[in-house]
C-alpha cells in the first residue's frame, strides 16, 4: 500500500513539474515581452517591477537558465508577484483557497450521493416511471450549461423566493461566530455546491444505473439467488458493490472539471474562491495569477486523483497485489 | 451500416434530437439570410419584453438590440465551433492514439504520457488561460477547445487500433507489402470509424456547451454575437430581465441535448452489442 502511493506521488510529481514547463513556454509562447506577460498589462506596471523581474527570472539569459530559474522559484511555491493586487500571488491563492475546497468537496460530495442513489433507484425500478423520470433528468441535467443552471436557480430561490442567499460566503456585518457562524455559511453554500453537482450528478446516476443493470446480468448474481438471498441483499451486497467501481473511476477522473466549473459557479455566485480569481485575473490580464491559479488548480486534481486511486483500493481488494 | 440507419431512425430519442438539431441547423443557414441586419445594431428601446412588439418577437436587450436576431446569429456560430472544434480535436487525437496504438513500446508510452497529462489538468481553466494570454477569436477559441477535447479521442483509437492491428486482414495487407501508413488509413482506421463517430457526436455537445462558457465568461470572439455572450451581459440585469438571460440558456440546453441524443441513438445504431437497450 505504501509502495503503491509512493508511486503515486512521484508520478504526481512529474505531472506537476510537466505543468511548471509548460506554464513557462506558454509566458514565452505569448505575444509581446515575457516580463510584461509577466508583470500584467502594459500600463499597469512601471519600468522598475519590469527591470526587477528581468533580472529575477534571468530574462536576457539563455533559454534553458530562465528555465532552470522559473522552476525553482516554483518549487519554492514562489508563484510571482500581482502587480494589481500588490500580493505575492501565492498569498492571494493561499486566502481563497479555503472556499474553492469547501465548495468543490461539498458539490463532489452532492453529486456523488445523489447521483449514485438516483441510478440505483432508477436501475432497480428499470422499465417504470421512476426509471423515466429519473433517466430524463439526468439527460436534462447532463445538457445544461452550469452556469446558466446557476444563474436560474439563483434567480429563483434567492431573488423570486427568497429562500437562499444568492451570493457571498456569509452574510457581510452579520459578525456570527461559531456554529451560528457556519450555519450561515452552509446556507450561502446550498446553491452553488447543488448547481455544480448538478451536472457530476447527472453523469454518476447514468454510470450507477449502467453499471447496476450490467451487473445484475452476471453470474454471481444467479449464484446468490439461486442460494435463496433476498432481492434486497443481492442488490445491496452483491450488486452495488460492485457496481461502485467504474463510478469511483469516473469520480476521480471529473475531478478536473468540478474544479473547471467553479469558475463559473464562484464567478456567478460572487464566491470568494481561486475560481472567482481567475475570473478576475481574466478582466485585468493578470497573467502571473492566471497560471498561478491554473497551476493550483492542476495540484487540487492531482490531489483528488490521489484520494480515488486509494479509495478505490480499499474499495477493491483484488488491486492491492498489482 | 444501412441496418445501422434503420435502427437509427427507429430510436425515439435519436429522432427528437434529430427534429431539434435541424431546426438549429436551418436556423443557422436560413436565419441570417432573413435577419440580414447585424445583430450588434441597436433597434428599439431597451429592455422590450418578448411578444409585446411587432418585429421584435423576443424584444431587445439592454442595449435595444433584437434578441430573435442574436439568437439566429448565435446559432451559426454554436455549431460553426462545435463541428469545427471536433473536426480539429480529431485530426490531433487520431494520429497520435493510431501511432501509439500501432507501434506500441516506447511510442506507445511517451504518447499516452502526453495524452495523460492533458488528460489531467483541468481542461476548462487550461482553454481560458491560453484564450487569455492568446488573443480571444474564433479561431483561438476553436483552437483552445480542440486542444482541452482531443485526449478521449487518443484513446479511445488506441483501444481500437491496438484490438484491429492483429486481425488476419491487417497480416494480409502486411504479407502483400503494403506500407504502414496505408494498412493504418486503409485497413484499420475505416473498421475504427463506428465508435468514433460515436464519440466525436458527443464532444460536439461538450465543445457547444464550453464555447457557450467561455463567451459567458467573455473569452469569446469579441466580434461575432453567441449564446453565452448574451447570457453574460444580460446577467447584471436578471432581476429586471430575467428572459434575457432565460432565453439563450434554452437555446443551448436544446441544441446540446439534441446532439446527446443523437450520439446516443449512433451509438444504439453502431455498436449494437454495447446498446443500452438490452440492458
Amino acid at each position: 500500500m505504501i509502495r503503491f502511493i509512493l508511486a503515486r506521488l512521484v508520478k504526481a510529481a512529474v505531472i506537476l513539474l510537466a505543468i511548471m514547463i509548460f506554464n513557462f513556454l506558454l509566458i514565452h509562447a505569448a505575444p509581446g515581452d515575457p516580463a510584461a506577460v509577466m508583470a500584467g498589462e502594459a500600463g499597469a506596471t512601471d519600468e522598475k517591477f519590469i527591470a526587477d523581474l528581468r533580472a529575477r527570472f534571468g530574462l536576457d539569459q539563455p533559454f534553458s537558465v530562465q528555465l532552470w530559474l522559473y522552476v525553482k522559484s516554483m518549487v519554492q511555491f514562489d508563484l510571482g508577484f500581482s502587480y494589481r493586487q500588490n500580493m505575492p500571488v501565492a498569498d492571494l491563492i493561499w486566502q481563497r483557497l479555503p472556499a474553492t475546497l469547501l465548495l468543490t468537496i461539498s458539490a463532489f460530495v452532492i453529486s456523488l450521493v445523489l447521483g449514485v442513489i438516483a441510478g440505483v433507484l432508477a436501475a432497480s425500478k428499470q422499465g417504470t416511471w421512476w426509471d423515466t423520470v429519473i433517466s430524463t433528468l439526468a439527460l436534462l441535467f447532463y445538457a445544461t450549461p452550469l452556469f446558466w443552471v446557476a444563474l436560474m436557480a439563483s434567480l429563483l430561490f434567492s431573488v423570486v423566493l427568497g429562500w437562499l442567499p444568492g451570493f457571498g460566503y456569509e452574510t457581510i456585518g452579520a459578525n456570527y461566530t461559531g456554529l451560528a457562524r457556519a450555519l450561515d455559511i452552509g446556507k450561502h453554500l446550498i446553491l452553488p455546491a447543488t448547481t455544480l453537482g448538478l451536472f457530476f450528478m447527472a453523469v454518476y446516476m447514468r454510470m450507477t444505473r449502467a453499471s447496476m443493470l450490467e451487473m445484475s446480468r452476471l453470474d454471481f448474481v444467479k449464484t446468490a439467488r439461486a442460494k435463496g438471498l433476498s432481492n434486497g441483499v443481492i442488490q445491496r451486497r452483491h450488486v452495488l458493490r460492485n457496481a461502485l467501481l467504474p463510478v469511483i473511476t469516473l469520480a476521480g477522473l471529473q475531478a478536473g472539471q468540478i474544479v473547471g466549473g467553479a469558475v463559473l459557479t464562484e464567478t456567478v455566485f460572487a464566491w470568494p474562491g481561486i475560481g472567482r480569481l481567475l475570473f478576475e485575473a481574466i478582466s485585468q490580464r493578470d497573467y502571473s495569477v492566471l497560471l498561478g491559479v491554473f497551476f493550483v488548480s492542476a495540484a487540487m486534481v492531482l490531489l483528488f486523483n490521489l484520494i480515488t486511486d486509494i479509495l478505490y483500493v480499499v474499495v477493491d481488494p483484488r488491486i492491492r497485489l498489482t | 451500416m444501412l441496418a445501422g440507419f434503420k435502427r437509427f431512425t427507429r430510436n425515439r430519442g435519436a429522432a427528437i434530437g434529430l427534429c431539434i438539431l435541424l431546426v438549429v441547423l436551418l436556423t443557422a443557414v436560413i436565419g441570417p439570410l432573413i435577419y440580414t441586419d447585424s445583430p450588434w445594431k441597436m433597434v428599439q428601446r431597451p429592455f422590450l419584453p418578448p411578444f409585446t412588439v411587432d418585429g421584435l418577437p423576443l424584444g431587445t436587450d439592454a442595449l435595444g438590440r433584437d434578441v430573435m436576431a442574436g439568437l439566429v446569429h448565435g446559432a451559426r456560430i454554436s455549431l460553426l465551433v462545435g463541428l469545427v472544434s471536433t473536426v480539429v480535436a480529431l485530426l490531433i487525437g487520431v494520429p497520435i492514439g493510431a501511432a501509439a496504438g500501432y507501434f506500441g513500446g516506447i511510442v506507445d508510452d511517451a504518447l499516452m504520457r502526453f495524452t495523460e497529462f492533458f488528460q489531467t489538468i483541468p481542461s476548462f481553466a487550461l482553454a481560458i488561460v491560453l484564450l487569455a494570454i492568446f488573443q480571444p477569436s474564433l479561431f483561438y477559441v476553436i483552437l483552445a477547445i480542440a486542444i482541452v477535447s482531443w485526449p478521449p479521442v487518443a484513446r479511445l483509437v488506441r483501444g481500437e487500433v491496438l484490438s484491429l492491428r492483429s486481425r488476419e486482414y491487417v497480416e494480409a495487407a502486411l504479407l502483400s507489402g503494403q506500407g504502414t501508413l496505408q494498412i493504418i488509413l486503409r485497413q484499420i482506421l475505416p473498421n475504427a470509424l463506428p465508435p468514433i463517430i460515436v464519440l466525436a457526436s458527443l464532444m460536439v455537445a461538450t465543445a457547444i456547451l464550453l464555447e457557450s462558457s467561455l463567451s459567458f465568461l467573455g473569452l469569446g470572439d469579441p466580434n461575432v454575437m453567441s449564446w453565452g455572450y448574451m447570457i453574460g451581459t444580460a446577467r447584471t440585469v436578471i432581476r429586471t430581465a430575467w428572459w434575457l438571460s432565460f432565453i439563450p440558456g434554452i437555446a443551448i440546453l436544446l441544441t446540446v441535448l439534441a446532439m446527446n441524443l443523437i450520439g446516443e441513438g449512433l451509438n444504439d445504431a453502431l455498436n449494437p452489442r454495447l446498446s443500452r437497450k438490452g440492458r
